[in-house]
């Protein structure tokens, strides 16, 4: 609402629409109107304590058991004080949390909770202390430049993910995840947060405009098909070497029984 | 010549199990030759109707190569390669390539069709012959040598002859002085890296910004190359960033063991990218394990304990470089690694 106020001057046609609408607002509780002009810096809405109580039963119900009845952590799993309402996004929404089974890596699968339970539990472990925070649809819909883009993944990101997003191995077990159907969202937010154990770019490392640029590539490797026909999975010399192996061989091993063999 | 030629192709056929063994060992019990299989009669040569069938094949795997030319003569202006068009590379190299498989292909697997089953199949067996030539034959080819060396008087001009085996034993060595091409001897630019100018600031790569300590959070990661690195004009940008290539962290300062303290700032801690085995950038980084993963033979380092090796054929741990934080609080370092960057070699001592 206060960003809105910004941008319209008194004297606008929208003038009296927005008035009417303020003081719909300021009847509607004081609070809320309180809340929203301080948020003015940061672009997360108002606290609201409905939604952090029902998010705390989600968390007791389903999440406590490993990371503890405060989310303070247990053996099993880790603290969840400063993770910030974009790691739960990114965990529960891509349905890697609540975890199946314990094992190297929280694994992608279908997603346990509606979007409203989703933003209710990130909206408890966010109140527990600040994190770092789900992007806008405003900053999701810029457009950056893919050929800084795509040089900024090489450096950062493709040592692990491999240079067109195929993703890769590491070590015991764990596993970069192939980038080839991420959202936009889910890009920046596993950049922010670090889940598992990718490493943090915050904005001090990567700048929101550098991880636009990021994301803006690997939306163009997603859109755009291999110009060279079929990819074999990106991964690289070996498996395309490998079927040149399998497919090539065979067919010369089948001539030369063919040419060898007498005539019926 | 003391003999036509022509006689020297004269072989005397060889006599029946006229083979010496050598020195191998015969069994006594081995498998009897089986001789040659009963000849069995093609399906062309019994039928008419099968013989004009095979013909037809031949025929029509010609007139496949013939449609696969002609094909790939379309193509090539059916699908035309336009510069702008990223797809079309594609489609014409596809369709052009297919048309001339098809083509050579026609063309030899027709023949071959046509040998097996419409030329003549009788068998023949060829004999081979002993290797060693008959004693005239022999005789003939001493004589000519001796003939060769009278006429040339390559024994007798002894000046002649050494200055010959001079200039043949010197034709080589051009080609091995050409090797130090390979060079220019490196000294000890593989001991120095671009960090021994002292008091370089940490920048980012790849746009070269300068990283303040309270930039980098516990758990993220830097791809650091050395202020003034950007400015550098090819070949030396590329051979100053790899031997300086550095990765930046911070670590939780009670996971941290042993020295490092002394050469990091609050738990951020730099070490060089460059593998000890062979030199690739170790940059796979795990932020809880605090494993660095080098992705060209898996040598795994564990930052937290001097990027000791853990795992892999690397045999040294990553070299440290020492950061500070200067009065405006951005990263330094003060100097250079305090050994070679990167694999051994010949003369690195340890």
């Amino acid at each position: 609402m206060a960003n809105k106020n910004k941008k319209f001057s008194r004297r606008s046609p929208f003038a009296a629409a927005l008035v009417l609408l303020a003081g719909l607002i300021v009847s509607g509780g004081s609070y809320v109107a309180a809340s929203a002009a301080v948020s003015n810096a940061a672009p997360k809405s108002e606290v609201d304590q409905a939604q952090v109580d029902t998010g705390k039963r989600i968390f007791l119900a389903n999440c406590a058991s490993c990371h503890g009845k405060n989310a303070e952590g247990t053996q099993n799993a880790p603290s969840l004080i400063g993770v910030g309402s974009a790691s739960v996004d990114f965990q529960v929404g891509t349905g890697r949390m609540p975890m199946q089974a314990s094992g190297p890596q929280a694994e992608v699968k279908p997603v346990q909770f509606k979007q409203e339970d989703i933003d209710a539990l990130a909206a408890y472990v966010a109140s527990l202390a600040p994190g770092p925070e789900s992007p806008t649809e405003e900053y999701l819909a810029r457009k950056g430049d893919a050929t800084k883009g795509g040089e900024l993944f090489r450096i950062n990101c493709a040592m692990c993910h491999n240079a067109v997003g195929a993703g890769g191995a590491l070590t015991e077990g764990k596993y970069a995840p192939a980038l080839r159907e991420t959202s936009a969202k889910n890009i920046y937010q596993a950049m922010v947060t670090g889940p598992q154990n990718m490493p943090v770019f915050s904005n001090t490392n990567l700048s929101p405009e550098q991880k636009t640029d990021i994301i803006t590539y690997l939306q163009y490797v997603q859109e755009n098909p291999s110009i060279g026909g079929d990819e074999l999975g990106n991964l690289g010399p070996v498996v395309e070497g490998l079927w040149v192996w399998l497919g090539m061989l065979g067919l010369i091993i089948v001539i030369t029984i063919w040419l060898g063999a007498k005539s019926n | 010549m003391a003999k036509n030629p022509k006689d020297l192709a004269v072989v005397e056929s060889a006599p029946e199990h006229d083979y010496s063994a050598g020195l191998a060992v015969i069994a006594p019990d081995k498998i009897a030759d089986p001789g040659i299989e009963p000849h069995r009669v093609r399906m062309t040569d019994k039928s008419v109707k099968h013989e004009k069938a095979a013909a037809r094949q031949v025929a029509a795997l010609f007139l496949v190569s013939i449609l696969g030319s002609a094909f790939a003569i379309w193509a090539y202006y059916a699908f035309p390669f336009e510069a702008e068009v990223a797809g079309s590379l594609r489609l014409n190299t596809i369709f052009l390539g297919l048309g001339i498989t098809l083509g050579l292909f026609g063309i030899g697997i027709g023949a071959v069709h046509w040998a097996k089953t419409l030329m003549p199949d009788a068998e023949v067996a060829e004999e081979r012959h002993l290797t060693r030539g008959s004693e005239e034959v022999r005789a003939a080819a001493v004589e000519i040598i001796r003939l060769a060396d009278e006429e040339s008087g390559f024994s007798r001009r002894k000046l002649i002859r050494r200055t010959l085996y001079g200039a043949l034993a010197l034709f080589p060595i051009p080609a091995i002085v050409l090797f130090s091409d390979l060079g220019p001897n490196p000294k000890d630019s593989l001991r120095h890296t671009m960090w021994g100018k002292g008091k370089l600031r940490l920048t980012r790569d790849p746009d070269g910004t300068a990283i303040k300590a309270s930039d980098v959070q516990i758990g993220s990661v830097f791809h650091v190359i050395p202020e003034g690195l950007v400015d550098l004009e090819a070949p030396d940008l590329l051979n100053e960033k790899a031997k300086a290539a550095v990765l930046l962290v911070r670590l939780d300062p009670s996971e941290i063991t042993q020295k490092q303290r002394d050469w990091g700032y609050d738990g951020i801690v730099a070490y060089s990218k460059i593998c000890t085995h062979v030199g690739c950038p170790v940059a796979l980084y795990e932020q809880h394990t605090h494993h660095l993963l080098c992705p060209c033979h898996q040598s795994t380092f564990d930052l937290a304990n001097d990027c000791a090796v853990v795992f892999g054929p690397a045999s040294r741990p990553l070299p440290q470089l020492k950061i500070e934080v200067d009065a405006e609080g951005y990263l330094v370092a003060p100097g250079d690694f305090e050994e070679p960057v990167g694999p051994s070699f010949w003369e690195r001592k340890a």
